[in-house]
């Protein structure tokens, strides 16, 4: 199984990739890691005419504080982040989440920039970003700009990118002694979540329960009024519209989101500080 | 396209199409056909090799990303007299494989997980190897061999 016949190109700095991506607009797909993209133009689902390849863009893999946030570089892999002592203090679901993206080989490849443009709902970083009240930025032919992760999963593998931008930076609220889990449920280790559920700081992001990463409001709200884990938890499932399919009906889903939710909930409690 | 690789410590170049996969390029252009396609949809692992010492999927790297880089694959891993690599040894040793297909992908994954964890538990062996798959062994010889390799005690 190979790809559809494409013209490889290459960017070394943003600079280049956003010339290319003008040059080449709508018949371009950026190449990060590429083990979302690859898997999709083996199958024949995408064949654009034109690949850039972000892979040397060495300007894009950091993690840094900058106030009161951390900041993310777009082709940072999830090997990086899970290991990065930075992350691992400042905004630890993020670590926590991208440790447990696919296996290894697919964390020591796969980038968070990479997994938030592409936007499968099954994926787990968007519903991570989407709790953690991060803020996304783009850069394009007219400069930078922000936009914030609730508003920045449109639709199933839709995404307010301009073809012509590119994502390049994660920003993160730095978190300050909030508890934090990620609990997700696979058939198989290596399988997208049937179902998976971030939480840091009160706030409860689901995968999988729609057609993009959700809040879980009324569980937000029901512990902010005081209500127990167990019965914020009930509560998960609420507004949530997630696909029924064979091996996992939308009520089974609903089902895991609730189980998932107390656990993740009561995980993030045990890990609170001061 | 013009690519060229280091693979196993030695330049390889070739002219291929854009879209080359780096296992086909491993095995049509370099000649080496340790290295398996198993599934070829990133899951069972059977392609791995080693990018820049790190364990990747050789079936979802294009060719072209990895030019310029260092790739091991499960030919490079024997010493230069012939000497099988401990991982190697200890797979014949414990009988890690049955009918062999994995194993090329399974060594190779292992060395990767050796690398950063070298004295791993069972336990973390298993989560360390989840990106591969067997459909032989039912994993616990796999296990063993890795846990040997590592110079550990083997407890069955």
């Amino acid at each position: 199984m190979i790809p559809a016949e494409f013209r490889y190109t290459r960017a070394s700095t943003v600079d280049e990739a956003l010339d290319l991506l003008a040059t080449h607009g709508d018949e371009a797909k950026v190449l990060a890691g590429g083990h979302s993209l690859l898997p999709l133009m083996k199958l024949r689902l995408a064949a654009p005419e034109y690949v850039v390849d972000i892979g040397p863009v060495g300007e894009l893999r950091y993690v840094r504080i900058e106030g009161d946030e951390v900041a993310i570089g777009a082709l940072s892999r999830y090997r990086d982040l899970a290991l990065d002592p930075v992350l691992l203090k400042h905004a630890p679901l993020l670590a926590e989440v991208s440790g447990s993206v696919g296996d290894r080989q697919v964390r020591h490849r796969g980038t968070i920039g990479g997994s938030l443009a592409h936007a499968d709902p099954a994926a787990d970083l968007p519903a991570a970003v989407l709790a953690s009240d991060a803020t996304l930025v783009a850069r394009g032919p007219d400069g930078e700009r922000r936009i914030p992760a609730a508003e920045f999963f449109l639709g199933p593998f839709t995404t307010p990118l301009d073809p012509a931008e590119l994502l390049t930076e994660v920003r993160v609220p730095r978190q300050t002694g909030a508890g934090w889990a990620f609990e997700k449920f696979t058939r198989r280790a290596i399988d997208w979540a049937m179902v998976g559920v971030t939480v840091t700081g009160g706030r409860v992001g689901l995968v999988n329960m729609g057609g993009v990463p959700l809040r879980a409001t009324a569980t937000e709200q029901a512990l902010a009024a005081g209500a127990s884990i167990e019965e914020a938890a009930a509560l998960a499932a609420e507004g949530t519209n997630p696909p029924d399919e064979p091996h996992a009906t939308a009520e089974y889903r609903r089902h895991l989101a609730r189980v998932l939710t107390r656990r993740a909930l009561t995980r993030a409690d045990a890990r609170r500080s001061g | 396209m013009k690519v060229s690789i280091e693979v196993n410590g030695r330049p390889v170049a070739g002219e291929v199409p854009d879209r080359t996969l780096l296992v086909h390029f491993l095995r049509d252009t370099a000649g080496l056909t340790g290295t398996n396609v198993g599934c070829d949809t990133t899951s069972c692992g059977a392609c791995t090799v080693l990018l820049d010492g790190e364990s990747v999927k050789s079936c979802t790297v294009l060719a072209a990303q990895a030019a310029g880089h260092a790739v091991t694959t499960v030919e490079g891993l024997e010493g230069s007299d012939g000497t099988l690599h401990p991982v190697q040894e200890a797979f014949r040793e414990q009988h890690g494989l049955q009918c062999g297909f994995c194993t090329p992908g399974m060594i190779m994954a292992a060395v990767s997980l050796l690398a950063d964890n070298p004295k791993p538990t069972r336990d973390e062996v298993r989560a360390g190897l989840e990106g591969n798959l067997c459909r032989c062994t039912g994993y616990h010889n796999i296990v063993s061999a890795v846990i040997d390799a590592s110079g550990q005690e083997v407890d069955r």
